[in-house]
C-alpha cells in the first residue's frame, strides 16, 4: 500500500527582513497561510501548519493542525524533520509560506511528476538551477537521511537535496516559486496577483478619512509600493486591508487636488482615497 | 480669511450673518443645516463629522467662487462644523449676499448643494440601539459584507 501523502506549510520563521510575519500578509484578502494551506488541500490526506513552540497559540497560526518543532534555531529543516517524526509513515508534500505566486498547476505538476523511487521529488530552481526544497515531496524513505544529516550538525535543506540526488523538475511558470522577504518584494508580488501595474517601487504617503480610516487602522502611513498609479495603489492597499468600499464608488486626490486613477504617481506623493461624501 | 471655514466650535450664526452685510445689498439668503433625530428610520443620538481639510478648503473656494460668478452676487460664505455635534445644532450654515433676493436665494441654493455632493467631508451617525455608520457609505459596506459571506463557502 502506499505512503499516505501529508501536507506541511512552514510557518515558523522569523520575518526579519519583512518586519512582520510573513504568514499573515494577506494577499486579495486571504492571509498567505490560509493561500498555501487552500493549495496543498486537494492533494494531501492531511494538512499541517509547521509552527516554533512559541508560536502554537498565534492567531493566524492557530486555527490549522500544527506541528511544533523539534529542534530550535535550525530554520525549516526543524519543521520537515518534525513532521516525519511524528507521522513516519506518511509522505510529505512541504510547502514554504512566503509563496504568494505559487500556482495550483505548478503544485499538480509536482505531484504527477513525483519519483516515488528517489528520496524527494522538487523544482529546480529557475534562478540558480539548484533544487527548491520548500516546494518538494519528501518520501517516507528520506526521514533517516534526513535525521542524519541533522544529527551531522548541517541545517540546508537544499543541500539536503543535492546529496540525496532529488528527482528534479522544471518549473513550468518560472516565477511561481519567487518568495518575497522585504516589503517591496510583497508589494510586487500584490501587484503580479491583483494584474495591475508595476514600476520601479517609491515612496509613498496614504491618508485615511472616515470608514477607510477604520478599516485601516490607522490615520496616515508611508510606504514602498511598485503601484504605477493610484488604481494599482488601492488594489495592493486593498489586499492588506479588509476595505469593503469598491473603487468605483470612491475619488481619488494627489497631493490635495483631485485626480485621476489612472494619475502616474511619483515619489513623495501623498495619496487620499474619498470615500462617498456626506456634508451638510 | 477664506470664506469657506471649518470650525470644531458651535457656528456663529449672527458673525457669519454680519459678515456678508454690504452697503449694496438688499437681499440676503441663508441656510443652515441642523442635526436632526431621525435618518432612513434610525434614531439618531449624535452626529460626527470629519473631513479632508486641505481639498475640502479649495474645493469649498470653487463652489462659493462658481456661485458668485454665476449668479452674481456680491458675497458668498460658507462654514461646517467638525467632531461631535448633539441633536440640534448648526452642522453648516451658508449664506449669499446681493442687490436682490431672486439671485441670494438661488445662491445659497447652490452653494449647500454642491457642498453635499463635492466636498470630502463624512458624517457618522451613532444610533440610540448603539449602532454607527458613515453615511452613503455603510449600506455599500454590508453589502460587500453579505457578498463576503456568500463566497465563504467555496474555500
Amino acid at each position: 500500500m502506499d505512503a499516505p501523502l501529508y501536507g506541511l506549510v512552514l510557518a515558523g520563521g522569523r520575518s526579519t527582513r519583512m518586519g512582520r510575519d510573513k504568514a499573515a500578509l494577506r494577499y486579495a484578502g486571504r492571509t498567505q497561510l490560509e493561500r498555501a494551506m487552500a493549495l496543498l488541500a486537494p492533494h494531501v490526506a492531511r494538512a499541517y501548519v509547521s509552527v516554533r513552540r512559541d508560536q502554537h497559540a498565534d492567531a493566524v497560526r492557530a486555527r490549522f493542525p500544527q506541528i511544533q518543532d523539534r529542534l530550535e534555531g535550525l530554520g525549516p529543516i526543524a519543521g520537515i524533520l518534525a513532521a516525519q517524526e511524528e507521522h513516519p509513515e506518511a509522505a510529505w508534500l512541504v510547502l514554504a509560506c512566503d509563496l504568494p505566486l505559487l500556482d495550483a498547476a505548478t503544485l499538480a505538476h509536482l505531484l504527477a511528476s513525483r519519483d516515488r523511487a528517489a528520496l524527494a521529488s522538487a523544482y529546480r530552481s529557475s534562478h540558480d538551477g539548484l533544487p527548491e526544497p520548500l516546494c518538494a515531496i519528501y518520501e517516507p524513505r528520506s526521514r533517516a537521511a534526513l535525521a542524519d544529516y541533522v544529527a551531522r550538525g548541517r541545517d540546508c535543506p537544499r543541500k539536503f537535496l543535492i546529496n540525496a540526488g532529488a528527482h528534479l523538475l522544471e518549473e513550468p511558470n518560472p516565477r511561481a516559486l519567487d518568495n518575497i522577504n522585504t516589503p517591496t518584494e510583497y508589494g510586487s508580488a500584490t501587484d503580479t496577483l491583483t494584474g495591475t501595474p508595476m514600476t520601479q517601487p517609491k515612496h509613498l504617503h496614504v491618508q485615511y478619512y472616515a470608514l477607510l480610516r477604520e478599516q485601516a487602522g490607522r490615520r496616515e502611513e508611508s510606504l514602498h509600493s511598485g503601484a504605477a498609479d493610484p488604481r494599482a495603489l488601492y488594489a495592493e492597499l486593498a489586499a492588506r486591508y479588509p476595505f469593503t468600499l469598491d473603487p468605483q464608488v470612491l475619488r481619488v486626490a494627489v497631493n490635495a487636488e483631485f485626480a485621476d486613477w489612472s494619475t502616474p504617481l511619483n515619489d513623495g506623493d501623498t495619496v487620499v482615497f474619498i470615500p462617498p461624501v456626506a456634508g451638510g | 480669511m477664506t470664506a469657506f471655514r471649518f470650525t470644531r466650535a458651535p457656528i456663529d450664526v449672527a458673525r457669519l450673518r454680519s459678515g456678508l452685510a454690504e452697503p449694496s445689498c438688499g437681499g440676503f439668503a441663508a441656510f443652515e443645516g441642523w442635526v436632526r433625530d431621525h435618518n432612513e428610520g434610525e434614531r439618531v443620538q449624535r452626529l460626527e463629522y470629519e473631513a479632508f481639510e486641505a481639498l475640502a478648503v479649495r474645493e469649498g473656494e470653487r463652489i462659493l467662487a462658481e456661485a458668485m460668478a454665476r449668479f452674481g452676487v456680491t458675497r458668498a460664505a460658507c462654514e461646517h462644523r467638525l467632531g461631535d455635534l448633539a441633536i440640534g445644532e448648526v452642522a453648516v450654515w451658508v449664506g449669499a449676499s446681493a442687490p436682490h433676493r431672486h439671485e441670494a436665494f438661488l445662491a445659497a441654493r447652490y452653494i449647500i448643494d454642491e457642498v453635499k455632493h463635492r466636498v470630502p467631508i463624512w458624517k457618522k451617525e451613532y444610533y440610540l440601539n448603539g449602532d454607527s455608520g458613515w453615511v452613503n457609505c455603510e449600506r455599500c459596506a454590508s453589502n460587500a459584507g453579505a457578498d463576503a459571506a456568500a463566497h465563504a463557502h467555496h474555500r
